[in-house]
């Protein structure tokens, strides 16, 4: 009896040796990525580092925001990669990221870096806001294309635009913070007032107003660049405008979740993330990337979308969030009765 | 009885517990700890939440302030003396989210970032929680910030427990303005469902239309498929590219009108069933002296036939409006900005990770669904036999004109049904709408959209049927017991009322509710976040009432001798159970199985809180398809889920036959 139990620990011993040589480090990973950029990206990794498995936990920015908070206590994640950087911002204000200096962070625009040193996040890459116009259906209504966000005041569009519900979608959220970053506070919320006044009604999510004036459900969704040149390239009749006052913009930004047991991989994980092969990798659906100089344009892109960035304070956006949505949800939610 | 004042004093008597009553007690108890695990404990958690509130303490916080030298010459001040002295914070500013931040330069109101003034700040307590920018700061130690910096400090609200939720809820219009909402889009929506499933069912019962059997096939379809299906069959007739949108007249589909023809279709089934059985039993006496008093047939319409449905059509009215006011999937998809409870809970939890506010909402949305579920009770209760021995069953007899009118309004209800069912699957197969007609599979490549892709699918299969096979054992197995356990009356009383109580809770509620209880890393059953185990617990726990009366029902129907008989043999009760109970109730097991099998197929409620990556169903890719915009996938989806909740009951009708004439050929004797 003796001796076999002897055996056994020393097989299981051996076994677990065993493994030991040839495991693989399996991290799970926290993603607001496109579903559909997930294999490619874990793909393109495994290329370089076969010995670490990447789980994707893949949701909306919101969605998976909420998980990382209601997580604080126990988390789950290892690493946060592709996340909206304002949502890492709120991660770092609760404590639960560990400052890491991935190797070539010197490389990235500094835009793209955490202020502090060492950095609790660096980005990949941005998405910035937009218009999408079917130019179909604008001309079945008599309407003429917008070229800023003031023009969207004009009556002609009453009942024609559709924008982002902010206290859902991180999009809407970079709509409404761009707009009281460029116009002033007040000026910012009269503008709302405004355009409150032609929105047909607001959507949960960030990326259905663009599908919904792609299907001509309504002729001007508020939405992102990068969705309107992926519904553009399907063949919808879609334009990507770009309004001449600049536009809202956030980064896929990542992170390590303070107490991983797998520190090691998840560096590895974030060197990977800010390195040349990376990038280039971003750059097939992305046109602005962590480092400027590699990136090519990409095809259905609006032209101009770079320039029209604007001085994005996220810490700001980060630190008025709770305030903002209050505010919109009194001054627009409920209040408005569907026409 | 008499008898008892003349015996003497003494103990009460009580039988010997033998084995079997001991066990069936522990077993009784084991089911009713599981309940209570599963539903009464994660509400407590959820109940407790809405009271866990979040507040600034300014008397937490203390600042110096230097003079245009850098020199800190006056005494340090507490951010609540500041407020005092000010008055800019009021109590409702005071009160916070658990992200709540408030600037500290609002305490200075000369304060200006290119000042040469110098700052300090600290705690005043180790819970002091401050940011400088989004760096987290906490403790007693002065912080010295240059005045650019001090611009980026905010306070951070401390947690107690408080009305502080309910009572920003009540003063924030936005939020309690839902309330009405939901009232009056779940009242109108009853009123319009119980008229129109009352017709229906009238005509099934009270008229010799053709094709009866069919258009009760019908008149059920809608129950096969999740609320949100008839939301997107309805954006594609009414919606701005609508087939019908002239219908409408200018009016938007997204608001009420939407949720009020969605909800007509998806409780259809419900009321009509109800109601058929209602009024499927009537006594033909009745009519006959209403006949031979020559009363008009519209009075003998409302002095008899309405009063013999009464109850049918009260419990029809209660079950409608719950469903009504706590369906999420529906006013998700088709709701517009008419907001209604249940969506403010996802809204708040989802959109604003507000857990506290999520809940709060839960609590207000179970008031009336308790409220409903508790008249629905009590009309249950009283109802009694209508049928005496004596009656004489009604049977309609042929009348051209009445057999025409309701052959044209059941085909009205019964195209409105089919039609909505089959937009959904044109649009599915339309390449791009509206675009581009030409057929293709290509909203079916589910793996290239957001929801999970084909794997959801066969996880929501694998949900099904392992709810089936589990929740069927549970919930017969608890009816079991509770039905024919000897004593122990209190117990039984006790099992009794706790299974009637899913009923109430809406599946929001239950869904938010796991998450308090099941997400806390203090739980021991914490483990099973996250994974299939807990969507099959929530799904039997969500679904336990209905199957728990079911299964009493049969069981009743079997006579209590046969225990005291394999008492008198000596056998065990189990074996008893396994031989005898469960062979005869075996109809009832198999309605309990499809029953759970078809809602863990379209349920979204509960569900959307609590699956994770590797869990999702296809139910939940609906919602989110549709939520990326990905519509005409969306109704692919849901259509799949048409044809396999359909599949399944036909598998269901073929096995019951089956088993019906190899095990129950007794009944027929």
């Amino acid at each position: 009896m003796k001796t076999t139990s002897k055996t056994l620990t020393i097989a299981a011993a051996a076994a677990i040796a065993a493994t030991g040589v040839f495991a693989e480090t399996e991290l799970t990973v926290y993603t607001a990525f496109e579903a559909e950029d997930l294999k490619r990206y874990a793909d393109t990794f495994n290329e370089a580092h076969p010995d670490i498995k990447i789980n994707w936990v893949r949701d909306s920015t919101g969605i998976v925001t909420a998980k990382l908070l209601a997580e604080k206590d126990n988390p789950q994640a290892d690493v946060v990669w592709g996340l909206a950087a304002t949502s890492l911002l709120l991660l770092k204000s609760e404590d639960m990221l560990e400052p890491y200096a991935p190797k070539g962070v010197e490389a990235l625009d500094p835009k793209f870096v955490d202020s502090d040193n060492p950095p609790y996040w660096v980005g990949q890459d941005a998405w910035a806001g937009a218009i999408c116009y079917n130019t179909v259906e604008a001309e079945k209504n008599g309407l003429t294309p917008p070229t800023s966000w003031k023009d969207l005041h004009d009556p002609m569009y009453k009942g024609h635009i559709i924008m982002p519900n902010p206290n859902s979608s991180g999009t809407g959220f970079l709509d409404v913070s761009s707009w009281l970053q460029m116009f002033g506070e007040e000026a910012g919320w009269d503008y709302m007032d405004g355009l409150h006044e032609n929105i047909a009604r607001y959507t949960h999510s960030g990326s259905k107003p663009c599908k919904l004036a792609a299907s001509g459900e309504i002729p001007i969704g508020i939405s992102f660049a990068f969705r309107g040149a992926k519904s553009k390239a399907a063949g919808a009749p879609l334009e990507v405008i770009v309004p001449s006052e600049g536009v809202g913009w956030d980064m896929e930004a990542g992170g390590i979740i303070a107490g991983t047991a797998n520190l090691e991989a998840a560096q590895t994980l974030l060197d990977f993330a800010v390195s040349t092969k990376a990038m280039e990798m971003y750059n097939v659906g992305y046109a602005i990337i962590g480092i400027p100089s590699l990136a090519k344009p990409v095809e259905h892109f609006p032209d101009g979308l770079k320039d029209a960035l604007i001085e994005n304070d996220f810490e700001w956006a980060a630190n008025n969030r709770a305030a903002i949505l209050a505010e919109w949800q009194s001054r627009y939610d409920g209040k408005s009765d569907p026409k | 009885m008499t008898d008892a004042a003349t015996l003497p004093p003494g103990r009460d008597v009580k039988p010997r517990l033998s084995r079997d009553d001991v066990m069936m007690r522990s077993w009784m108890i084991v089911i009713a700890l599981y309940l209570v695990v599963t539903l009464v404990f994660p509400l407590y958690a959820m109940l407790s939440k809405s009271f866990s509130t979040y507040h600034f303490d300014l008397g937490q916080f203390e600042f110096q302030v230097s003079d245009d030298d850098g020199v800190f010459a006056t005494d340090p001040v507490l951010a609540s003396t500041l407020n005092d002295q000010l008055g800019v914070f009021g109590e409702a500013d005071l009160r916070a989210g658990s992200d709540g931040r408030l600037p500290a330069t609002k305490l200075f109101p000369d304060f200006s970032f290119r000042s040469s003034k110098m700052y300090r700040v600290r705690g005043t307590s180790d819970e002091a929680v401050y940011l400088v920018g989004s760096t987290r700061h906490s403790g007693t130690a002065w912080q010295e910030l240059d005045s650019n910096t001090f611009r980026r400090v905010q306070m951070r609200p401390v947690s107690g427990t408080g009305f502080g939720n309910f009572v920003t809820y009540f003063s924030t219009p936005a939020l309690s303005n839902s309330i009405k909402n939901s009232l009056v889009i779940s009242t109108i929506a009853t009123v319009l469902t119980v008229t129109l499933a009352f017709g229906f069912a009238y005509a099934l019962n009270r008229s010799c239309l053709r094709f009866k059997g069919a258009f009760r096939i019908i008149a059920m379809a809608p129950i096969l498929v999740p609320s949100l299906l008839p939301g997107i069959a309805l954006v594609y007739l009414f919606g701005n590219q609508g087939m019908l949108k002239e219908l409408l007249m200018g009016q938007s589909i997204y608001g009420p009108i939407g949720i009020l023809i969605g909800s007509v279709f998806f409780t259809f089934p419900h009321a009509f069933l109800i109601l058929s059985t209602a009024l499927a039993i009537s006594d033909a006496r009745l009519y006959e002296a209403a006949d031979s008093l020559k009363t008009s047939p519209w009075k003998t319409f409302w002095t008899v036939t309405i009063p013999g449905a009464r109850y049918g059509i009260i419990s029809a009215t209660f079950v409608v409006f719950n469903l009504v006011i706590t369906d999420f999937g529906l006013p998700k998809v088709i709701g517009g900005q008419f907001n209604v409870l249940a969506v403010d809970i996802y809204k708040q939890v989802i959109g604003q990770q507000n857990f506290e506010m999520g809940a709060v909402v839960s609590v207000v949305l179970l008031i009336p669904a308790v409220f409903a579920f508790a008249i629905d009770r009590i009309v249950q209760r009283r109802q009694v036999a209508q049928l005496s021995a004596r009656s004489v069953p009604y049977e309609p007899k042929p009348q051209k004109g009445r057999d025409r009118v309701a052959m044209i309004y059941c085909s009205v209800i019964g195209v409105f049904i089919i039609g909505l069912l089959a937009i959904c699957q044109y649009a599915a197969l339309i390449k791009f709408w509206p675009y581009d007609l030409s057929l293709s599979l290509n909203n079916y490549q589910f793996d290239l959209m957001d929801g999970g892709g084909w794997g959801s699918y066969f996880n929501s299969i694998k949900l099904g049927l392992l709810t089936a096979i589990v929740g069927t054992g549970v919930v017969f197995f608890g009816a079991y017991l509770v039905e024919k356990a000897n004593g122990f009356e209190m117990g039984r009383g006790f099992f009794q009322m706790v299974a009637m109580l899913p009923m109430a809770v809406p599946g929001m509620v239950l869904g938010l509710a796991y998450i308090f209880f099941f997400n806390n890393p203090a739980n021991p059953l914490n483990a099973i976040y996250g994974t299939m185990a807990i969507l099959v617990v929530c799904t039997v726990t969500h679904f336990y009432t209905v199957s728990h009366l079911t299964a009493v029902t049969a069981l009743k129907q079997m006579d209590r001798e046969f225990e005291s008989v394999s008492a008198s043999l000596k056998q065990p009760t189990m074996k008893l159970f396994r031989r005898v109970t469960v062979p005869v109730c075996l109809p009832a097991l198999l309605d309990i199985s499809i029953y759970l099998f078809v809602n863990a197929m379209t349920t979204v409620s509960a569900v959307v809180f609590l699956y994770s990556p590797k869990t999702a169903l296809a139910s939940i890719a609906v919602l989110n398809m549709d939520d990326a915009g990905d519509i005409a996938p969306a109704a692919a989806m849901g259509m799949m889920i048409f044809y396999t909740n359909a599949a399944a009951r036909i598998i269901h009708l073929l096995v019951s036959r089956g088993l019906l004439t190899r095990t129950q050929a007794w009944r027929f004797r």
